[in-house]
């Protein structure tokens, strides 16, 4: 032990740097000046009752009156709903989607681009763009379902489906990446546990059961965490679509802070802002360990 | 009207560029000081309406005063605006001249730390006591006057009323007596149009003139959290706008439709009550220029006739930042004096309608169309009080939605009026009152 410590110290204290430490400066203000000051500055305001004109200590009193919003529970259930929803569709039609796209498929590599497509186009405008092919009354989704003879729901206007609606607009939006991930971690699998399978009979469900499944387990990781955090933390699509109404039903952590900033409750917000990161960080970090735990034990 | 809403929030392109044409010829044409001339720059938001005006006015400015050029600065309407201003204000970046909300978000922007004081300008003694108490702290008075004063309450098609034989009705059970005979003919008896959250908020907003003929103290005690939403008379307005709800009496597209979209249905006729703002009818005469004399206005009938009253909300303040100094103040302060002095009353009244009297002085010519006569018979009646954010800093950022809720059938009006109550209480405790 001790003489680990003391090689280590030596190392660290003669070894060989590749470059001068002073070649790090540049990197390290850059970090310190937008990142490091931001951060901590932005936890201090937290304590604050700033107008942006001047700030008074307040302690945290910002933090009680975050959790008093009467909508802040309804919006923290909504958070959950929809960042569980869009990670568990995005895995599982993604993975689907990713199975029919590494298989010989006529035109996979349109198909492919058809899928990846949406990720390229900004969420605002995909947001105002589904805002008007759902409208009730002009929309264009409507309309096709009318010469069906459907009526079709307020999408985005019902308060019982805005916020699943969205979803699947984020869903939609987000699938290409989801897929992309499946594609390079189907890839990688080797073929011969594939052509084993088949010499032994196997059905092709016990195929995907019992070898795809578990071999694009990393891959399900990374999906996961990925649309996870997103969907935790989303706010740009909700208010594209319905600013999180139709009155609160469809609103998260991060449209609740976003009004508070609307508002001028500057401390407020960025106290606000501080919870959804502990919130993001308490829900994730356990996940992830536990994903990676699996990984390793593989 | 805190954070804004209830100001008109679409933007135009044309708009926008027309004001960024207008930055550019100004910034050729632009010439030194040393002859003399001055430049400085008036903020102002960049809806097609408000450009326009302030284009007219900027002209017959430098007419009378060649010396001075004023550029013109568009801004973003809504809360997004109300953020610029204040960092632009923070950062000691604001125009010489901006134009803004007198009221509660006036008081936001810390006046007697950022504002030049316009006391001793020689307009201040023609403006209304209720203008000045808006633009004003206890240290002094900052703020020109910017249009004329608007109404709040119910927008209604005047030809629908004479072709059904209605007459306006003074009470809350009158007003839906007349729904029930409009519905019966067909139409929609009143417009709703949560597309645009900002216009649900008429019912309780607009009836805080009949809740002030009650009790002239509610502001003040509400204030100073001794009185509520969720306790009569205020709660009214919720109430009423769930019975309007529960009546069915709604157009059908209500949870999607527009503030336009509303105008339109008043001006076609399809709908008949639209509770809203008077400035309606500067959108109305310029989509439907027909329909400006059918535009009539009432106030939202109280329970009992006897306190139903107009709520009235007071024009934008003209503002310097007191960093602006030496003959930049000068040039600003001319500007102000004439935009509110009387010179340019005939240019407010050919640029934009007068939605209600003015506060400067200013006289509204004779030939105003029947909406404005309306708002006026108010007043000359005494039956008119000021908007609540014109008496009270207290406004929650989240009546839009609470009363989108009510107008949704998604909560009671008696639950959303406690959620408001608790929804104030953010805005309470930022601006440091006392008892919250």
């Amino acid at each position: 032990m001790r003489a680990g410590r003391a090689r280590k110290v030596r190392t660290l204290g003669t070894a060989r740097h590749a470059y001068p430490l002073w070649f790090y400066l540049p990197a390290a203000v850059l970090f310190l000046v937008f990142f490091a000051i931001p951060t901590f500055a932005s936890f201090y305001f937290s304590l604050t009752r700033w107008t942006l004109f001047d700030q008074e200590f307040i302690g945290l009193e910002n933090y009680i009156q975050f959790f008093r919003e009467p909508q802040l529970y309804q919006s923290f259930i909504n958070t959950l709903i929809y960042g569980f929803v869009t990670s568990g569709l995005k895995v599982v039609i993604g993975l689907a989607l990713a199975v029919l796209l590494t298989s010989a498929l006529v035109g996979r590599n349109y198909l492919r681009s058809v899928i990846f497509f949406p990720v390229l186009v900004s969420t605002i405008g995909v947001g105002i763009m589904f805002k008007a092919l759902l409208d009730p009354f002009d929309g264009v989704v409507n309309g096709a379902l009318e010469t069906l003879g459907i009526t079709g729901p307020g999408w985005l206007t019902d308060p019982d489906l805005a916020l699943l609606t969205i979803a699947g607009i984020d869903v939609w939006k987000g699938l290409g990446i989801a897929c992309l991930i499946y594609i390079a971690g189907l890839v990688a699998i080797p073929q011969e546990y594939y052509e084993a399978a088949r010499v032994d009979g196997a059905s092709k469900w016990a195929v995907f059961k019992s070898i795809t499944l578990p071999l694009v387990k990393p891959a399900t990781g990374t999906v996961i965490i990925l649309s996870l955090i997103g969907g935790l933390r989303s706010f740009d699509l909700i208010w594209a679509t319905t600013g999180g109404g139709p009155g609160f039903s469809s609103d998260v952590i991060g449209s609740v802070i976003y009004k508070q900033y609307q508002a001028g409750f500057y401390g407020l917000s960025t106290a606000g802002n501080v919870v959804l990161f502990l919130v993001v960080t308490a829900i994730m970090v356990p996940i992830s360990l536990m994903l990676n735990k699996r990984e390793i034990e593989q | 009207m805190n954070p804004s809403p209830l100001r008109r929030r679409h933007l135009s392109v044309a708009a926008a560029s027309a004001a960024a044409a207008a930055l550019v010829l100004s910034a050729c044409s632009g010439g030194g000081s040393e002859d003399g001339s001055v430049e400085i720059t008036f903020l102002s938001t960049s809806d097609e309406d408000n450009t326009a005006l302030a284009e007219a006015l900027i002209e017959a400015f430098e007419a009378e005063n060649p010396d001075i050029t004023v550029n013109l600065d568009g801004r973003p309407g809504g809360t997004e605006g109300d953020n610029l201003i204040k960092t632009r204000l923070s950062t000691g970046e604001m125009a010489e001249v901006f134009n803004y909300n007198s009221g509660s978000l006036f008081q936001a922007l810390n006046p007697d730390q950022n504002l030049l004081d316009l006391s001793d300008r020689p307009w201040a003694d023609s403006l209304t006591d209720d203008f000045v108490s808006v633009v004003s702290t206890d240290n002094g008075l900052y703020g020109g006057s910017y249009g004329s004063s608007f109404a709040g309450g119910i927008v209604y098609n005047g030809a629908i009323y004479e072709e059904l034989g209605l007459d306006v009705p003074e009470s809350w059970d009158d007003f839906m007596a007349n729904n029930e005979e409009i519905a019966g003919a067909g139409y929609d008896p009143i417009i709703q149009t949560y597309g645009d959250t900002w216009t649900s908020q008429l019912f309780v907003l607009g009836d805080y003139a009949n809740v002030h003929a009650q009790d002239p103290d509610w502001a003040e005690q509400y204030t100073a959290h001794e009185r509520f939403y969720a306790e009569e008379p205020a709660l009214a307005g919720f109430r009423h706008h769930e019975e309007a709800y529960e009546s069915g009496y709604f157009n059908e597209n209500y949870p999607s439709a527009t503030f336009e979209d509303g105008g339109s249905m008043l001006a076609e006729g399809t709908g008949v009550h639209y509770p809203i703002l008077t400035t309606i009818l500067s959108s109305i005469r310029f989509n439907h220029p027909d329909a400006v004399e059918d535009m009539r206005f009432m106030a939202i009938p109280a329970d009992d006739p006897q306190y139903t009253s107009a709520t009235i909300w007071q024009p934008d303040g003209l503002y310097i930042p007191n960093t602006v100094e030496g003959e930049q103040r000068d040039a600003a302060l001319a500007f102000v004096d004439f935009v509110t002095g009387p010179d340019a009353c005939s240019v407010f009244i050919e640029a934009v309608n007068p939605t209600g009297p003015y506060v400067n002085g200013c006289e509204l010519p004779a030939d105003v169309p029947p909406l404005v006569q309306d708002v006026q018979s108010y007043f000359d009646s005494g039956n008119t009080a000021p908007a609540l954010e014109f008496l009270s800093p207290i406004k929650g950022p989240n009546l839009e939605n609470i009363t989108v809720e009510v107008g949704s059938g998604i909560r009671g009006a008696e639950e959303a009026a406690e959620n408001y109550d608790r929804d104030v209480e953010n805005q309470a405790r930022q601006l440091g009152l006392e008892g919250w």
